[in-house]
């Protein structure tokens, strides 16, 4: 992954966390259709969750299969105490009972992490998963707790209301999660500041020399996982709140494996590298997913992209480029970035059309073999559209690798005069 | 005794399924270190390859051919895919299977659709092979068994007794000095993990018309063979092949007990009731945490060994 140093001024700090906080509180008001909201609540909460993944991933170097569980055990704890509030068991404002989610997933951090942070790369990542297939299994088996294939479901709009709030219309839930989002992206940027983050960076870069300065990598990765345990429970809190029904979905494999493609795609290495994956993440999800049923393929395809040739993510395309427009460069690569893009579009047009052809012509070929892309109608047993498919995928892919090393090409000149300039 | 003998045998079969899967991920995890995530979805491609051709050519091409196009496709995903991202490290390659996997699951949802395939045993293998006490025992899990058990010699004859095998085996711990000697060895890693995604396909092929063909199956497998080579031993052929009998094993007489500690306690003049302290796992059954006991096992065995059954490294 390319290490690059990018400290902006402390007024700059305060500008993108205020920006930040700013953005959350008022899109809601800006954007008011009603799957707007549940879309942001949705990314807000996946913020946290992708964010305290990136504590393993980007700042600890420890790549899990398995992170779903702490959010998902934090979720039913979290689940179970407001169903024992509103019994008048005890009284707990709901305002907070995600930090007993949070304190649910620090627990079984402490529980599952010990054994499984003994070691981290390949080792950590099968454990991970192991442990994430256990707990799933164990979700079936104890259906007391678990609440078996329904779940278990609840009600947030318990006890007097105060100051108006009773999280009954969504929006005030919206202000819940964005209030905890905005608390613990602060906390866990803060985090990585302290000497424990600092030694979280060391042990995944040189474990070796880590052990040699007189550090436990072991104690490191633990206290890590634990961390990151608790704010996991506290996504998984908000979750909770949010749909007002946990199932054993969520310490599933699939919420597991979702937060590693966001997170992934967004930029491990980059604190705010999460936070740009999960927008991505969710707005495909819903955009991409109204349209298609094939969205999880493009998304699939977008990930695979990203490892091969941007294994930094969007945020490292983001920072690449802040030293090519402080130099003035960025003109020398809008030729190649234009040729690449309209080169891409035909090589994506010619891929859509193939998978899209494929998916009609597997579910309702005999049935209704019309189908409409792009606005034009045909008929997909026809020979004709797919030989335009596949001559637009082969023609794209052609066209697009050249365009792809002029690009290359742009690139190493930029980077030859920006070394210039620095000696 | 009629229980034992058969669920023996059927441990047996299902353990050798699973030694095809794992003897492959394997090969491949000590040969270039990447521990393929996609492993299972090859076992998936296998089994759907399997039933398109034996619907077209019927059952006995299909045999030979799915495996060599599975072997193909996991040949161009090393050379086009994982070469592509080998200079950022085994996470980058895992990452890349990981995300393998997905395609994979996905484009079977394309193709074949989002549930099962009719993929069934063919008529020339149905029937019973021989009669134990009173259980009629199927022709099909004596010729998995048959195929397992050649492929296993063939893979142990071919390591060891052919010159690829030795190159293969020399590149296992000193690739570098095979390199110097003139072999190619980025070719020799292709061909080794063409041939584990073969094994893993020829595995679907005899396994997806034993068990399920969907879209599901490679997840539902893929978990269980990372199990067999942990609690093997990573990197070690021999501790995979005796783990892939012992979750066999565990997972066939699992699923058909009935015990739960509240029959062992009745036995000590102890009765459990509802109000008993944590009265849910004193009631679960043995075929009720079937599906636990793997990963419990390997969580187990990293406590106290963590280096597996036959493992010579750790992690």
């Amino acid at each position: 992954m390319a290490k690059l140093k990018y400290r902006p001024l402390n007024l700059g700090r305060w500008f993108v966390w205020g920006g930040t906080a700013l953005l959350m509180i008022v899109l809601p008001l800006i954007f008011t259709a009603g799957f707007t909201l549940t879309l942001l609540s949705q990314i807000g909460v996946g913020i946290i969750f992708a964010l305290s993944y990136n504590m393993l991933l980007g700042q600890g170097g420890m790549l899990s299969f398995g992170h779903a569980v702490y959010s998902g055990l934090g979720a039913y704890f979290t689940v179970h105490a407001i169903n024992l509030i509103s019994k008048g068991s005890f009284y707990f404002p709901v305002t907070l009972t995600p930090l007993i989610g949070g304190l649910a997933g620090m627990i079984f951090g402490v529980i599952f992490g010990y054994v499984t942070t003994k070691k981290s790369g390949t080792t950590f990542a099968m454990i991970s998963l192991g442990i994430g297939e256990m707990v799933f299994a164990c979700s079936l088996m104890f259906a007391g707790f678990f609440g078996g294939e329904a779940g278990i479901s609840t009600n947030r709009v318990i006890g007097k209301a105060f100051l108006g709030i009773t999280y009954g219309p969504a929006i005030q839930v919206y202000y819940l999660i964005v209030g905890w989002a905005l608390v613990c992206m602060v906390a866990m940027f803060a985090w990585t500041q302290t000497p424990l983050g600092r030694m979280a960076n060391a042990v995944r870069d040189n474990p070796e020399r880590a052990e040699f300065v007189g550090y436990d990598t072991h104690m490191v990765r633990f206290l890590t996982l634990v961390l990151s345990g608790f704010f996991a429970g506290i996504a998984g809190g908000l979750s909770c709140i949010n749909y007002e029904i946990v199932t054993a979905e969520n310490v599933g494999a699939v919420r597991s494996g979702g937060v590693l493609l966001a997170t992934f795609i967004g930029g491990a290495g980059f604190f705010f590298g999460p936070i740009i994956g999960i927008v991505v993440f969710f707005t495909m999800v819903t955009a991409v997913g109204a349209m298609t049923q094939a969205w999880l393929f493009y998304l699939g395809i977008l990930f695979l992209l990203m490892v091969l040739y941007a294994p930094g993510g969007f945020a490292s395309l983001i920072v690449m480029h802040v030293p090519v427009i402080k130099a003035r460069l960025m003109r020398r690569l809008w030729l190649p970035y234009a040729a690449t893009l309209a080169t891409g579009m035909v090589l994506f047009a010619g891929l859509v059309s193939v998978v899209e052809m494929t998916y009609h012509f597997s579910l309702e070929a005999g049935t209704n073999p019309e189908m409409k892309l792009l606005g034009i109608a045909f008929n997909v047993t026809h020979t004709a559209p797919w030989a335009v498919a596949v001559a637009l995928l082969v023609g794209g892919f052609v066209v697009s690798r050249f365009a792809w090393s002029a690009v290359g090409r742009a690139w190493g000149d930029i980077v030859h005069v920006l070394q210039e300039k620095s000696t | 005794m009629e229980f034992f003998l058969i669920s023996m045998l059927n441990s047996l079969s299902y353990g050798l399924l699973l030694f095809m899967l794992s003897s492959g991920l394997t090969i491949i995890f000590s040969m270039m270190g990447v521990l393929n995530f996609a492993h299972a979805s090859f076992y998936m491609i296998g089994a759907y390859f399997a039933y398109q051709i034996s619907t077209w050519i019927g059952f006995w091409p299909a045999l030979a051919v799915a495996p060599l196009l599975v072997g193909s496709v996991g040949m161009a995903v090393e050379r086009y895919g994982l070469r592509t991202v080998h200079k950022y490290g085994h996470v980058a390659e895992l990452l890349f299977t990981f995300g393998l996997a997905y395609l994979f699951e996905e484009a079977v949802h394309l193709i074949w659709g989002r549930s099962s395939v009719p993929y069934a045993v063919p008529p020339s293998l149905e029937g019973a092979a021989f009669t134990l006490f009173s259980t009629d025992y199927p022709i099909y899990r004596v010729f998995m068994m048959a195929v397992s058990v050649s492929m296993l010699i063939g893979i142990y004859l071919t390591l060891t007794r052919s010159r690829i095998g030795l190159v293969i085996q020399a590149a296992l711990t000193h690739p570098q000095s095979v390199e110097t000697l003139g072999h190619n060895v980025p070719r020799v890693f292709m061909l080794v993990f063409g041939g584990g995604s073969a094994l893993a396909g020829l595995a679907g092929v005899i396994g997806g018309n034993a068990f399920i063909t969907e879209p599901g199956m490679a997840a539902a497998v893929g978990p269980i063979v990372f199990v067999v080579v942990v609690v093997g031993g990573m990197g070690s052929l021999a501790g995979a092949f005796l783990a892939s009998l012992l979750i066999g094993v565990l997972q066939t007489f699992s699923v058909a007990l009935d015990y739960s500690l509240v029959d062992l306690f009745a036995r000590l003049g102890i009765t459990i009731g509802p109000d008993t302290p944590l009265a849910a796992v004193w009631n679960l059954t043995i075929s009720q945490t079937a599906p636990v006991l793997p990963y419990l096992l390997m969580v187990l065995m990293l406590i106290f060994r963590p280096k597996g059954i036959m493992g010579t490294r750790e992690g």
